[in-house]
């Protein structure tokens, strides 16, 4: 399969052995989550005026998941600032490498974290609340409050970024989209890894920290187990690290067939399906029970958010599975709970087609909200470059529908095919879970259009 | 027929559909244009009726009510909208034109759900969402091909 390594562009390659260009941009990236919490705090309760909702909803969240995570994988992990303190408390130093020394109780993570179990379980206790987080700006600023506060009491107990790792509800859907992303960093020659005496990729040295994600980089084969913090490519004596250009859903050519992936896999694709239906559909009542938090109809609505990710997608989907085990023409022995895993590889990219398409739809409408912010970001009343006063308009017409249609086929197609691959590995008929998919992008489409 | 050329003709063939399902123009309604006068409530976080029905070349006039608070109505794709203050409903009045499915969208800040207090205005039978299945299918059919191409 064809790989081009960007690193063969010179000035390129320099930019990123270079700290600066990313200690600036996560510098400046650290001065806006820290306003988006005071502004959350200090600011107008009215979310649309308050710069904490529209930068951090509005702003981020469609450059994230429009551009960055489809574009670049875990681009985002990179440059963001949440693990700025704890790598300072760690590290006690900003930029220059300090020989590998680190500070802290540098505890090994127990091998119960080992795993995205507990991003999962993250992500669906921020998804419940998701109503309230959305739209109240303090609820926002005490939400990111939790996530640096957590980051840095891990970074003083635990080695290296073990929040990002298995705790950041954010790096965890970012993980598992990464590998559809067209961006790789790999070695490129492993056996001069295995020669490497001081393996200072991991371990670190004058050149550069150890890996802050604990992985060895010979031993990369998907992207989520790497964050592109870049260090390895500082440190490596050999000059052995690429940055590769590659085919879309590379990964999912081999999916690893985790349980804790496929059910972060349908979480996001459940959250989509009801977040379409909450935020986007017509039904008040559904609104106001997600927004209610504590009260009985948002028990209501947590309870069947849990149930439809858990529980009735998985469902369905094991079904789908058990019947593409029967159809295959040969039938190689492997678990059931290892096919179910492998297949679910085939949701990264409907699941990433989901949240594109749903984000198209309410980005777009409401990205005038931020001339407001930019000029009265506490609403306060300021009016700093004329645009405070501006009208309501939405950015949205008949070309954001015929984008998201042709995001969400991009899906189905990209689902069917990581079925037909993954199945001719698995021994699984692909016209089960290719049917699975499409059905649910019809629901999807039915909930958008 | 090799292998290599029927993959091209399926290949042709997807595309054909699938520049069909794009292209064709949908059928024209028989229904004779009406005029249409919808009473609409507006309260947090609903207009209710939650969904609006018209025919392409219907004149609709909307009176808009607020039950609660302040709020706005603004149909998307038409580009039309009014205001209405507790106790004191506004009208306004245009042609629908197109078919689909056009969203209501509240134009005042209202309260925390604001940007997501949506309606529907449906314009004939929803020819987009059938079009958009029928291109997923389409796309599902389409990745075998992707596939055995690249193994080939």
């Amino acid at each position: 399969m064809n790989r081009v390594s960007l690193l063969q562009i010179p000035w390129l390659k320099a930019a990123l052995k270079n700290r600066w260009p990313q200690f600036t941009i996560s510098a400046l990236l650290m001065a806006g989550f820290v306003f988006a919490i005071v502004a959350g705090l200090v600011g107008t309760p009215v979310g649309s005026r308050n710069f904490g909702i529209i930068a951090v909803w509005i702003a981020w969240w469609a450059i994230l998941i429009l551009a960055v995570v489809p574009v670049t994988g875990r681009g985002w992990c990179s440059v963001c600032p949440i693990p700025m303190a704890g790598d300072f408390l760690q590290r006690r130093s900003l930029l220059g490498p300090n020989g590998g020394r680190t500070r802290g109780l540098n505890l090994r993570l127990p091998k119960l974290f080992r795993n995205i179990w507990w991003q999962n379980a993250a992500f669906a206790l921020m998804a419940i609340f998701s109503a309230a987080i959305l739209t109240n700006p303090r609820v926002t600023a005490l939400a990111l409050i939790i996530m640096l506060v957590a980051a840095i009491g891990m970074s003083a107990v635990f080695e290296r970024r073990s929040f990002c790792k298995s705790v950041c509800p954010v790096g965890g859907f970012i993980g598992l989209y990464s590998q559809v992303a067209p961006l790789e960093l790999r070695v490129a020659d492993a056996a001069a890894c295995a020669s490497c005496a001081s393996k200072a990729c991991y371990n670190g040295s004058e050149a550069g920290y150890g890996c802050p994600w604990g992985t060895f980089p010979a031993g990369l084969t998907r992207n989520p187990a790497c964050g592109l913090c870049l260090e390895c490519l500082r440190s490596c004596p050999n000059d052995n690290i690429v940055l590769n250009l590659r085919p879309f859903a590379a990964d999912l050519e081999k999916p690893a067939a985790r349980l804790d992936e496929a059910f972060k896999a349908f979480l996001m694709l459940g959250a989509a399906l009801v977040y379409a239906a909450v935020f986007l559909g017509p039904w008040g009542n559904l609104k106001v029970a997600a927004l209610a938090a504590g009260t009985w109809p948002w028990l209501g609505y947590a309870a069947a958010f849990l149930l439809i990710c858990l529980a009735l997608l998985p469902g369905l989907f094991w079904v789908a599975v058990r019947l593409a085990k029967r159809m295959a023409p040969a039938k190689p022995h492997t678990a059931r709970r290892h096919d179910f895993a492998q297949a679910a590889a085939a949701l990264v990219p409907l699941g990433l087609a989901f949240w594109a398409a749903f984000s198209l739809s309410f980005v777009f409408a409401n990205g005038s909200y931020l001339l407001n912010v930019l000029s009265d970001p506490l609403g306060w009343g300021w009016d700093l470059f004329g645009t405070a006063g501006a009208v309501w308009s939405p950015l949205y017409g008949s070309w954001t529908v015929a984008v998201q249609v042709g995001v969400l086929a991009l899906g189905a197609f990209g689902a069917a095919r990581v079925a037909q691959r993954a199945g001719a590995r698995g021994g699984l008929h692909p016209l089960p879970v290719s049917g699975y998919s499409l059905a649910l992008t019809v629901v999807m489409m039915g909930l958008l259009l | 027929m090799n292998l290599r050329r029927k993959k091209l003709w399926m290949t042709v063939t997807l595309a054909v559909l699938a520049a069909a399902v794009i292209l064709i123009p949908a059928p024209a309604l028989a229904a004779n244009p009406i005029e249409r006068f919808v009473m609409v409530e507006a309260s947090q976080y609903a207009f209710t009726p939650a969904t609006l029905h018209a025919n392409p070349g219907d004149t609709v006039t909307i009176e808009l009510h607020s039950a609660d608070v302040a709020h706005g109505i603004y149909v998307e794709g038409y580009g039309v909208s009014a205001e209405a203050q507790p106790g004191q409903p506004v009208a306004f009045t245009f042609v629908v034109t197109e078919s689909g499915v056009f969203r209501l969208r509240c134009s005042i800040t209202c309260g925390a759900l604001h940007p997501f207090m949506l309606g529907r205005l449906t314009v004939g039978p929803n020819w987009t969402l059938a079009r958009a299945a029928a291109l997923a299918g389409l796309a599902v059919l389409a990745a075998p091909l992707a596939v055995r191409r690249e193994t080939a």
